[in-house]
């Protein structure tokens, strides 16, 4: 059992060189999640209550403000928003929540955003599980090479791949036959390899943060390496899971780039589909408001449900 | 216990965990960049697109016409790298000023503090094409709330500016950028800040610093490895930002507000021609990968007598 200990990875530094507080890999100290009791034995004096309640004010004012104006002229009925703009509505409607799925096929759009995301996200949370678990566990060579190289894609200009990878595919197509340009499939494959380094970088530092014991000991009960890893670690880690899905899926649904020049009409995703609408010669811009508040629910919902994960995720020891 | 064959599949497991990412990786990433490269050196046009490996070769010639900085293709592509250089400089360091800013100041539990999160994150959580084309209605020239208030109620300006045409539409999308890219900022800095120690303050209370200097000698130093990583991150995400001006402008930039990811998006589509969009995008990745590896160069350097 003894002899098992060299190959698993004790804590080692992180790839990368630089401190990587992004990770969760850091120190592990457990850390309360949420709230933190005032840092002194005093309370804060007035100059920075002061302080804190004007800048926050300004910036509560600069981030609420678009989003308020999106909820309102949603609901506002034509006349108001063809001349001047209205803080309120004449009258409240809920025409525009009706319209939407008549003047553009957003329920097209929606759909085929909706399996590209979920294909997506389910494929890229799967194989960032493995890779994290053999860059958390393991020792190989070739382990650092693999993060730095997966980790530098993340920093290369779409652009540079995006006319390769467009010209791939369509040799791709003709060699075959197989369409590839312009299918979901090739989206739901580009997409996928997008959140792949994050993922697997979150993941493994999540994964670093669970005791070794736990997982030696399982599999010193005859588990093997992928029973430790979904006995024991995938149930350990299930918040770093979900908020790499949730991460995984938000890129997907939001990707303009690839959407704009991979899809057609049949495939087109809500982010092309929604740009076209706003962009006719004549924009109903209550539609618009309508539309863009419907698309971005799930996903806003999603994320500030979760984000208490998404930031455990991102800090040390909040994982037990 | 551990026989031969036991080390052997030992070892071999690691690999075998990663075959999946590695595959994908090589296919959406690393073959396209190759491809990216080898296309630079191609003279790759229309006529090419369903059969490209049989472009005749054009040795550097693209890359000359892109740093020929007299002719009209190198001094669109100059002038719209200079504008992506201000424009990321402004918008890197708004975002992480207001990030910062936020963080600290609620780093200690208030009431209302939650909600006031929620609302700081939200406009990191919408797609990016919603809250972009919100922004694009606030700053419609009739009819939009920016030149309400600034024209109707307050009379700051005589005429209703235009900001989606123009000079002023530099402004306009270093703003929608910073409203977009903040919250994340001040997200990365709340999860670093729940990580300082406790007792570190504890310590400078007893030592009679008030909350002013443990932000200066406690909250800032510590919160030093993130800002390195997290202004990284925030200048390759900004330098490499096409989605704000592709839905803030549609197909055509106005010339002020033109940054280079849709510029060489726009000058390979419109011509067809990808010979000269990838030697771009190669040379826009060369400068990427100078910056950044000067960047890790001058930050480890200068971290590592203070560090551990």
């Amino acid at each position: 059992m003894a002899d098992s200990a060299p190959t698993l990875v004790d804590g080692g530094p992180r790839p990368g060189g630089a401190p990587a507080p992004a990770r969760p890999g850091g120190p592990a100290r457990p850390a309360r999640r949420g709230r933190r009791t005032p840092p002194g034995p005093t309370a804060p004096p007035r100059s920075f209550v002061w302080t804190r309640r004007i800048l926050l004010t300004l910036l509560a004012v600069f981030a609420a403000v678009p989003l308020y104006a999106m909820l309102s002229s949603s609901l506002k009925p034509l006349e108001d928003v063809t001349g001047a703009f209205h803080w309120f509505p004449s009258e409240l409607t809920f025409r525009p929540y009706i319209d939407i799925w008549r003047t553009v096929p957003l329920g097209h759009y929606f759909l085929n955003s909706l399996i590209v995301a979920a294909s997506a996200t389910v494929c890229s949370v799967v194989i960032a599980v493995f890779a994290g678990y053999a860059v958390s566990r393991y020792r190989f060579r070739g382990r650092r090479l693999f993060t730095v190289t997966v980790l530098s894609t993340q920093m290369f200009p779409g652009i540079l791949f995006l006319l390769p990878l467009f010209l791939l595919y369509v040799n791709l197509g003709n060699a075959t036959g197989i369409a590839l340009y312009g299918s979901r499939g090739a989206l739901i494959l580009t997409y996928l390899t997008f959140t792949l380094p994050l993922s697997i970088w979150m993941l493994a530092g999540y994964f670093d943060s669970i005791p070794r014991d736990l997982d030696e000991a399982a599999q010193v009960d005859g588990c093997g390496a992928l029973g430790a890893l979904f006995r024991v670690l995938v149930p350990a880690a299930a918040p770093g899971i979900v908020a790499v899905a949730v991460y995984a899926f938000m890129t997907a649904w939001g990707e303009v780039l690839f959407a704009s020049v991979m899809t057609n009409d049949a495939t087109r995703t809500l982010s092309i589909g929604l740009q076209g609408y706003s962009t006719q010669t004549q924009v109903y811009w209550n539609q618009v408001m309508a539309a863009s508040l419907v698309v971005s629910v799930p996903v806003v919902a999603g994320f500030l449900l979760l984000q208490r994960y998404l930031v455990a995720g991102l800090t040390a020891g909040s994982v037990k | 216990m551990s026989t031969r064959t036991e080390r052997i599949r030992r070892a071999g497991m690691p690999y075998l965990l990663l075959v999946p990412a590695l595959v994908l990786e090589l296919i959406v990433h690393i073959a396209p960049m190759v491809t990216g490269i080898v296309m630079a050196f191609k003279d790759l046009t229309q006529e090419y697109i369903r059969n490209w490996g049989s472009a005749p070769w054009a040795g550097l010639g693209n890359f000359r016409i892109a740093v020929d900085f007299d002719a009209p293709v190198g001094e669109a592509l100059l002038r719209s790298f200079g504008i992506t250089c201000a424009f990321t400089v402004l918008a890197v360091g708004l975002a992480w000023l207001l990030g910062v800013t936020a963080a600290i100041l609620m780093q200690d539990a208030f009431r209302g503090r939650a909600a006031l999160r929620a609302l700081f994150l939200t406009p990191y959580a919408l797609p990016v094409y919603a809250a972009v084309i919100t922004w694009s209605f606030l700053l419609q020239r009739e009819g939009g709330l920016v030149n309400h208030v600034l024209h109707d109620q307050l009379g700051l300006v005589d005429e209703p500016p235009f900001w989606l045409v123009g000079d002023n539409s530099f402004l306009a999308l270093v703003v929608v950028s910073v409203w977009r890219t903040w919250p994340f900022a001040f997200l990365m800095l709340t999860a670093a800040l729940q990580n300082i120690p406790r007792d570190v303050y504890e310590a400078s209370a007893l030592d009679g610093a008030g909350i002013w200097r443990q932000i200066r000698h406690v909250t800032l130093p510590a919160l030093r490895p993130v800002n390195m990583v997290l202004l990284l991150v925030l200048f390759l995400w900004t330098f490499n930002d096409f989605n704000v001006p592709f839905v803030l402008f549609g197909k055509s930039a106005p010339e002020s507000a033109d940054l280079i990811s849709l510029h060489i998006y726009q000058s390979s589509f419109a011509t067809w021609d990808f010979g000269a969009g990838s030697a771009m995008s190669v040379l826009l990745l060369l400068f990427l990968l100078v910056v950044t590896a000067c960047y890790l160069l001058l930050t480890r350097e200068r971290s590592r007598p203070r560090g551990r």
